[in-house]
């Protein structure tokens, strides 16, 4: 199995005030290529600044974040969007879809940051959008969708670069839990398919997607344990 | 390059997206920039309008002709400097003709203003002008109806006149003025010719003139009277030449010391001109700089609007940052839409522009048009004032922090 993610004593502290709080005090993991994997903590657990750092939107105040290779945990704020422009794809309890452009529209924004020409893109954006099965959907607005289908869509933007890993915040928060089921079978089948998949969730039915625990607690892992063996 | 030109596109789009979503304020922020380019077009307009009609109006002076006069016709100092130089008389005017060598052809000319009457009908203060035979070289009128003096009537001061077109249409009401007499003040006058239409000159109606000779003009009306000296230069190239040339004959003439100072003007329509030209440097200063500041209030508008949509779509900055846009990318796109604000502006005021120009056109005796050149100067500068303002937003946008963004609700 390749490497795809090597944390080492991943330290993050941030200062509020005149107060230093320490988010994570020293985090190891180690995830491998088509890992399907649960991040799992209370909130104030230092989970949402564990993911913020594997996405590379944050950088750890010290210790080294190796993701294919690459030292994320040295690099600019340009170098990063395009670490997350190339390698991750995000999945966010809120969708986070732009509100006045069409489903196509965001599907196609990760294209667009990578230079692609528009004819390529639409024809990429429409494929990816057909794997999630919003093909008939996709000129609509966000507004004009379910949760669920603005998650599906949100799934096709997270897949259409093709990433080393899809990083799902909390996918199913907002939704009811039958929505939710078919926004998680959509993860398992992108796991099948090959796809690295970690989901940062507090819900136990949501974690027990994954093959793989991580228990995270006052910036601390806790606990990780191997749940099934694929 | 490719991905330039992708993200160019996107962004204009993006921009017009955005604006479209806010077309009320996007209109009431781009307000400075309208009135700053409006400024400068709309003057540019009217001072381009203004020289077409100035040019007509001074056409009638010739650019080839000298005026020697006892004032110049622009006074900068104190008028009584001039009042007490002698007047112009035929001595000087004989001798100049006598000595010039340069000029092709010279003439003296004296005028009053009179009442002229053909039967019941009559004028009030008509110009009536003494000339010579050159006048009608000099002036380059010719003649509608009949014919122009004689030699034999100018040396003989014969009452005969020549009247203008606008005065056989008053005076004669369609009737063939010709071989009809007239009066000119106290005396009879015989009509001997009726002039084309020649329009007017800085707004004195040339068409509403009479022509005797210029003796007639000392017979009748006195002989204490100043007169002009006309000098016709046979090329424009000559002018200098011939400037010098009259200058120094007209000292000679009025045997002037060489330390005294010269008692006469000699004037040319480039005097006017240039003193017109300085009038409209003026007037396009003003302007020039009422814009400017309009522009700059405009931008600092500009600028604090997009601050404040900056700040509202701090979520959408965190999508596209978290999605893979870089820095200069999310700058790019707020300087692009900071630009498009302006250039609507531009657009908007230019617009306006040209229906005022229509307007003082139809409502103002002032030709106007609008130059290209304001045009595009006026699209170029909102444009400008787009990119330098929408700088500092946009880099504030580049920089926020992805996480704090997305947090954003």
């Amino acid at each position: 199995m390749q490497t795809l993610i090597n944390l080492k004593d991943i330290v993050k502290t941030y200062q509020i005030g005149t107060v230093e709080v320490q988010a994570l005090r020293g985090v190891d993991i180690l995830i491998h290529s088509n890992e399907y994997i649960s991040i799992m903590g209370p909130s104030g657990s230092g989970k949402s600044t564990l993911m913020n750092i594997i996405g590379c939107l944050d950088t750890p105040t010290s210790g080294i974040y190796e993701l294919e290779g690459e030292l994320v945990h040295t690099m600019d704020d340009n170098k990063l969007a395009e670490v997350r422009n190339r390698k991750v794809g995000f999945v966010f309890q809120t969708f986070n879809l732009l509100p006045r452009a069409t489903a196509l529209h965001n599907v196609e924004l990760p294209l667009i940051y990578s230079g692609i020409s528009a004819a390529k893109r639409k024809v990429i954006a429409e494929d990816a959008i057909e794997k999630v099965g919003l093909t008939d959907r996709m000129h609509h607005r966000p507004s004009e969708l379910s949760g669920g289908q603005r998650q599906r869509v949100a799934i096709a933007r997270a897949l259409v670069n093709n990433p080393s890993l899809i990083l799902a915040d909390e996918p199913t928060g907002n939704l009811d839990s039958t929505t939710g089921k078919e926004i998680m079978a959509i993860f398992d089948d992108l796991h099948n398919a090959g796809n690295t998949i970690i989901l940062i969730t507090h819900e136990k039915i949501v974690a027990d997607h994954a093959d793989r625990i991580v228990h995270i607690l006052d910036g601390h892992i806790a606990e990780d344990i191997q749940v099934k063996n694929n | 390059m490719i991905s330039f030109i992708i993200s160019l596109r996107e962004n204009i789009l993006i921009a017009l997206r955005a604006l479209a979503q806010n077309k009320m304020r996007a209109i009431l922020t781009t307000l400075g920039i309208v009135i700053g380019v409006l400024t400068v077009v709309s003057v540019a307009s009217i001072i381009s309008g203004l020289n077409t009609g100035f040019a007509s109006q001074i056409s009638a002076l010739g650019s080839n002709t000298l005026y020697v006069h006892k004032y110049p016709w622009i006074i900068q100092d104190d008028f009584f400097k001039y009042r007490n130089r002698p007047d112009i008389t035929m001595k000087d005017a004989e001798y100049l003709k006598e000595h010039s060598r340069l000029a092709e052809a010279i003439s003296a000319a004296s005028g009053t203003f009179r009442d002229i009457k053909y039967r019941n009908n009559s004028l009030t203060g008509i110009g009536v002008s003494g000339v010579t035979m050159e006048t009608e070289i000099i002036e380059g009128f010719s003649i509608a109806d009949g014919r122009y003096f004689t030699q034999i009537e100018i040396d003989h001061n014969k009452a005969s006149v020549v009247i203008g077109n606008e005065i056989k249409e008053k005076l004669f009401n369609h009737k063939n003025p010709l071989g009809e007499r007239i009066k000119v003040g106290d005396f009879s006058y015989t009509v001997i010719g009726v002039m084309e239409k020649r329009g007017s000159l800085l707004g004195h109606n040339l068409d509403s003139e009479v022509y005797v000779p210029l003796g007639t003009i000392f017979k009748n009306f006195g002989f204490h009277r100043s007169i002009r000296i006309l000098i016709k230069v046979p090329s424009p190239e000559m002018i200098e030449q011939v400037i010098d040339e009259i200058h120094f004959l007209m000292r000679v003439s009025r045997k002037l010391k060489p330390q005294e100072e010269d008692n006469f003007s000699i004037n040319q329509q480039e005097m006017l001109t240039n003193m017109y030209k300085q009038l409209t440097n003026g007037l396009y200063t003003a302007a020039f700089g009422i814009g400017a500041l309009s522009l700059i209030v405009g931008g600092i508008g500009i600028m604090n609007i997009m601050l404040v949509s900056v700040a509202e779509r701090r979520k959408e900055i965190g999508i596209r940052k978290a999605l893979g846009a870089k820095q200069r990318v999310i700058t790019f796109q707020f300087i692009i839409e900071s630009i498009i604000i302006c250039s609507v502006g531009g657009i908007i005021a230019i617009l306006l522009s040209f229906l005022m120009s229509l307007v003082i056109d139809k409502v103002t005796p002032f030709p106007s048009n609008v130059p290209i050149w304001s045009v595009l100067m006026g699209l170029g500068f909102s444009s400008l004032v787009g990119l330098f303002f929408g700088i500092y937003p946009a880099r504030r946008a580049a920089k926020l922090d992805p996480i704090e963004c997305l947090r954003y609700e």
